[in-house]
């Protein structure tokens, strides 16, 4: 292989591939362009549109104009908003980062009894059931939490974990580290042994090789992960609402889009800001990325060579990781508190518990259970098949556009739920079936709601797989007679096969627990989700115990799942291994 | 059109593989923000007194249920809206998507306390009624020395800054009866001033009704301004909390009406006779529901210390509401209230602050100079940028409403509102601050 030392140093240039990408693209894969490029239009671009042209439109005559662009510069709220919000999401990468670094690095690069739980425990605080995920963190870290309740009690101090734009940084951090861990986790795994092997080989070892060689070489991901936590961060809004945070954007946007008979543009105003950066974002991490080469050739077997620990090293290893582990599941060891407590309420633990809770939901939540498990996993699957078409177009195509796909895709991030739940129910509630049910009211309008959601993360996933795969291996196949299809379906799936899982675990387990876009869709009980039925309870005091039981649940499911994915990656990185 | 005919084509596929049907004979299609606790029982015994009809309860909450309504009215699917907020109602009936029905019940006065029961119109009508009052965590009183609130005037105490909680009225309709309850109480510029000084000492303003009672129960602020049956049902849950009704408090209806072009038109009349019948109004008085019925003659079948708002003077009736005067100006004072005080707490607070604690020192050394600085001072916080008669002019009301005609734009307003509350507090809190050393 002696492609592998050019095509694997990160400092090399792109022109190496250059070649290859400069081959116009099949009539094939302009044909499954066009077919993406109706999908995101029938089901995002339009739906979307027909809400916020109101952002363009002027107060009473409905001409077009940008005066209400005009009216958010000049707006002291909107301002403070914007900067706010840009703080804050910078801020959660930082703080994310310190999270995911070392859990990912310790498990993908030692001998790490317990590995595949790490991962899995890891990726829990990514589906944080709405509302009681909430009150969870509240009742731990709040200002009368059983963390701040101790303090008080033996030092006399109270730790504003979740005050202001702190604490939003706090939660979003511990909330969203999860991606830049999946998906870095995914890109350690894939480096090429050799690369380690020859910096080895010529002195390099220990800090200065994590710094000048792994680190980079993982780069794809962690740049994937990081660009998603900080615009998720930036578009998202229930947690600054959790903590009372007002002057963010996404929260401004969700407030006004949802207030009773106010016709205000201004919502959507907020809205195209809010879509505009996200694809800004997208935008500056691809070009961080560009002109370099991530793609090692050969797949070593199971990636990195995993080191075996010295004792001590071992011990901080365990410490490092249990103490991480704790403090981003603190929230989840607090919800199935609540899910047993009979009354928690200003104290440092439950009065008593029970299993009544249990009970309650235990009758209906079955077919809440089989609702979210089929609309979750059919729109993981539409994300991944999306994501790495999106992914094989963008990289290895010279298609003109297709950043455009990508980045229509990325904007579903910014789009908040409600307004593409409004946005569904305007274009499809018009078309009739046969039998006079309006479209959407079927319950592939959540699934498809679902899928556009959530594409974005899978694709991210998918991206950064790809980049991770050189061009050679594609001309090589190709060269010895292969056909494109063959090629991709012999030579790149496989060799994507992580990052396609990471990407279906993103998108399947956060499907599972969302609510807004889910809330203007549901049409009836038996179609309903499970995050709708925690919604249902989570209106009522007496519904908060049966609540955190459903959340239990939703999270039990996801994590049984991610679990089940993660053995499967381990399972093929070791046949791999064997077969060669 | 075009648009709906290509959605269709590209979905007749995956319309093929989805097997839900639905069932048209005796459904009857129920949009609410109630939960659970409150629609079950209703669900269990209407359909036990109209055999073979099946009562299918969509939740949401009030705006999206409004939205929803809204957008699918071209081909409704919805029998019934049932929520708490009149102003939702008030907007679907605006938008013209309720159609009149005057229940058959007998025996419901016009009014409860000050404020009429049913729409005049007949677009929809009241089935119970709730008071407002303050709820407390009885451990973070005790963990934080605070004695028990009585009456609206007392959560303006410096004993209990940052310690109240309540829901933003451009969030909660019932909250924003409240509000409007208190400006037509007490006049405009006293009423504001009530508000702002109450205000002042909030710990949070939430986004939704329920948030309110969630972080009471859970001891994340001690007291908040709530619907008493979130109190009561809260209090059957087992949670460490009380109530108490002001010595004047408002009473607010929740109502029913029924959508227009309801597919089962039949249905959702008798459901809404249901509810308001004898049998549906002694549903009411279930622990977990705990509202009180709009028909005197149930509260002969209540415990004995449930409130009944036909005896019991305090509970609304001394109070006056208009409801013209509320409607002309309701998106109004929703925006006002948000501008100059939700989205400007922090500076409100520091104001409220540096003023308590001027009349602190004051207390303990009497100073000309520093009182008039804090008079001073109180006035500047209390000063609104719109006078009453503004408020409900056409001008300003039409720039919240989108109407037709050109005219000022809501963020503008805004802005303006939200630049003359913040400079007033930062003058106010300077001035306090002044009187504070005057005084030491």
């Amino acid at each position: 292989m002696a492609g592998a030392t050019t095509a694997g140093r990160a400092r090399a240039s792109s022109t190496s591939s250059g070649n290859f990408k400069r081959l116009l693209a099949s009539p094939g894969q302009i044909a499954l362009a066009f077919g993406i490029a109706l999908f995101l239009l029938l089901f995002l671009v339009v739906p979307v549109g027909t809400v916020i042209y109101v952002a363009f439109t002027e107060k009473g005559t409905g001409e077009f104009t940008l005066v209400n662009f005009l009216d958010f510069a000049r707006t002291d709220l909107f301002i403070r908003s914007f900067w706010n919000s840009v703080y804050v999401s910078a801020m959660s990468v930082v703080v994310a980062s310190v999270f995911a670094l070392p859990l990912a690095y310790i498990t993908t690069r030692f001998e790490f009894r317990g590995a595949m739980l790490i991962q899995t425990l890891g990726f829990l605080p990514l589906i944080m059931p709405p509302f009681v995920g909430a009150v969870a963190m509240l009742l731990l870290f709040g200002r009368n939490g059983s963390v701040n309740l101790l303090l008080d009690d033996w030092l006399g101090i109270k730790i504003p974990f979740m005050e202001g734009l702190n604490g939003v940084i706090f939660v979003q951090a511990v909330h969203y580290f999860p991606f830049i861990l999946i998906n870095l986790s995914a890109a350690l795994r894939n480096i090429d042994r050799a690369m380690e092997e020859a910096a080895q080989n010529l002195g390099s070892s220990g800090f200065r090789l994590f710094r000048r060689i792994v680190f980079p070489l993982a780069m794809p991901g962690y740049i994937a992960g990081a660009s998603l936590v900080f615009v998720k961060v930036f578009d998202d809004l229930a947690t600054p609402l959790l903590l009372n945070v007002k002057d963010m954007l996404a929260p401004q946007a969700y407030l006004r889009v949802t207030s009773i008979g106010i016709a205000d543009p201004m919502g959507y105003v907020i809205s195209v800001v809010l879509i505009c950066m996200s694809i800004l974002a997208m935008w500056i991490s691809a070009r961080a990325m560009r002109g370099k080469d991530y793609a090692t050739v050969q797949r070593g077997g199971g990636g990195l060579a995993k080191r075996r620990m010295r004792p001590w090293e071992s011990a901080v290893a365990y410490g490092a990781v249990l103490l991480i582990l704790f403090l981003v599941l603190a929230p989840h060891l607090g919800l199935l508190l609540l899910s047993f407590a009979t009354v928690w309420s200003f104290s440092p633990l439950p009065d008593a518990y029970t299993l009544a809770h249990y009970g309650r939901v235990f009758g209906e939540s079955f077919v809440y259970v089989k609702n979210t498990m089929i609309y979750a996993s059919i729109a993981g699957l539409i994300d991944v098949v999306l994501g790495t078409a999106i992914a094989y177009l963008v990289l290895r195509t010279k298609l003109i556009g297709r950043e455009w796909l990508d980045w229509a895709a990325t904007a579903a991030l910014a789009i908040p739920g409600v307004v593409l739940g409004i946005g569904y129910l305007r274009t499809f509630y018009g078309v009739q079936l046969p039998d006079g049910t309006p479209l959407a009211a079927l319950w592939i309008m959540i699934v498809l709601a679902l899928a556009i959601r959530r594409l974005p993360y899978a694709l991210r996933a998918c991206y950064a797989a790809l980049q991770q795969i050189s061009v050679s291996l594609e001309e090589a196949a190709e060269n010895l007679g292969a056909t494109k299809l063959r090629t991709i379906r012999r030579i790149v799936l496989p060799l994507m096969g992580g990052g396609i899982l990471a990407g279906f675990v993103t998108s399947f387990a956060t499907a599972a627990v969302e609510l807004s876009a889910t809330l203007m869709l549901v049409q009836s009980n038996s179609d309903a989700p499970l995050a709708y039925g925690l919604y249902v309870f989570m209106q009522s005091p007496a519904g908060r115990g049966p609540g955190a039981a459903l959340g239990v649940i939703a999270v039990l499911l996801v994590a049984v799942c991610t679990f089940a994915s993660h053995l499967i990656i381990e399972r093929s990185q070791k046949a791999k291994a064997v077969g060669r | 059109m075009l648009r709906h005919s290509v959605a269709a084509a590209a979905l007749i596929g995956t319309a093929l593989f989805t097997g839900v049907a639905f069932a048209q004979s005796g459904k009857v299609t129920v949009v609410t923000s109630f939960s659970k606790d409150v629609t079950d029982p209703f669900k269990q015994a209407f359909e036990k007194a109209h055999p073979g009809v099946t009562l299918d309860v969509q939740n949401r909450n009030t705006n999206a249920g409004v939205k929803f309504v809204e957008e699918t009215k071209g081909n409704n699917q919805v029998d019934i809206f049932w929520a708490s907020a009149p102003d939702a109602f008030e907007v679907l009936k605006g938008k013209g998507l309720l159609q009149k029905y005057k229940p058959k019940a007998e025996g419901i006065p016009d009014k409860i306390g000050s404020y009429p029961i049913n729409d005049p119109e007949n677009f929809y009508s009241g089935f119970a009624a709730s008071g407002y009052g303050i709820m407390w965590n009885d451990r973070y009183a005790k963990a934080n020395k605070l004695p028990d609130p009585k009456d609206w005037q007392d959560l303006a105490k410096p004993i209990y800054f940052d310690h109240v909680a309540m829901a933003a009225p451009s969030r909660s309709g019932t909250t924003h009866l409240t509000i409007e309850t208190i400006l037509q109480g007490e006049g405009w510029d006293q009423g504001w001033r009530t508000l702002k000084e109450v205000s002042g000492n909030f710990r949070q303003i939430t986004e939704r009704s329920f948030g309110v009672p969630e972080a009471v129960n859970s001891g994340q602020v001690g007291l908040g301004i709530v619907i008493d049956f979130f109190a009561f049902s809260s209090q059957a849950s087992g949670f460490p909390v009380k109530f108490v009704y002001p010595t004047v408090t408002t009473i607010v209806p929740a109502n029913v009406g029924v959508i227009a072009n309801a597919p089962n038109k039949a249905g959702a009349e008798a459901f809404v006779d249901y509810l308001v019948s004898s049998a549906g109004q002694e549903v009411l008085l279930e622990p977990s529901i705990r509202r009180l019925p709009v028909n005197p003659a149930i509260y002969a079948k209540a415990p004995a210390d449930y409130p009944n708002p036909f005896k019991d003077p305090s509970l609304g009736a001394r109070v006056k509401f208009n409801v013209d005067i509320s409607e002309k100006r309701t998106n109004v004072v929703d925006v006002l209230y948000d501008q100059t005080v939700t989205f400007q707490l922090e500076a409100l607070k520091g104001a409220t602050k540096a003023i308590q604690d001027a009349e602190a020192a004051i207390a303990k050394k009497d100073n000309a100079d520093a009182k008039a600085l804090v008079k001073e001072a109180r006035d500047l916080v209390a000063a609104m940028p719109v006078t009453e008669q503004e408020a409900s002019s056409p001008e300003i009301a039409g720039a919240f409403t989108g109407g037709k005609e050109k005219g000022a734009r809501q963020a503008e307003l805004e802005q303006k509102w939200a630049a003359f509350a913040k400079e007033r507090y930062q003058q106010a809190q300077a001035k306090a601050e002044q009187a504070q050393k005057l005084a030491r």
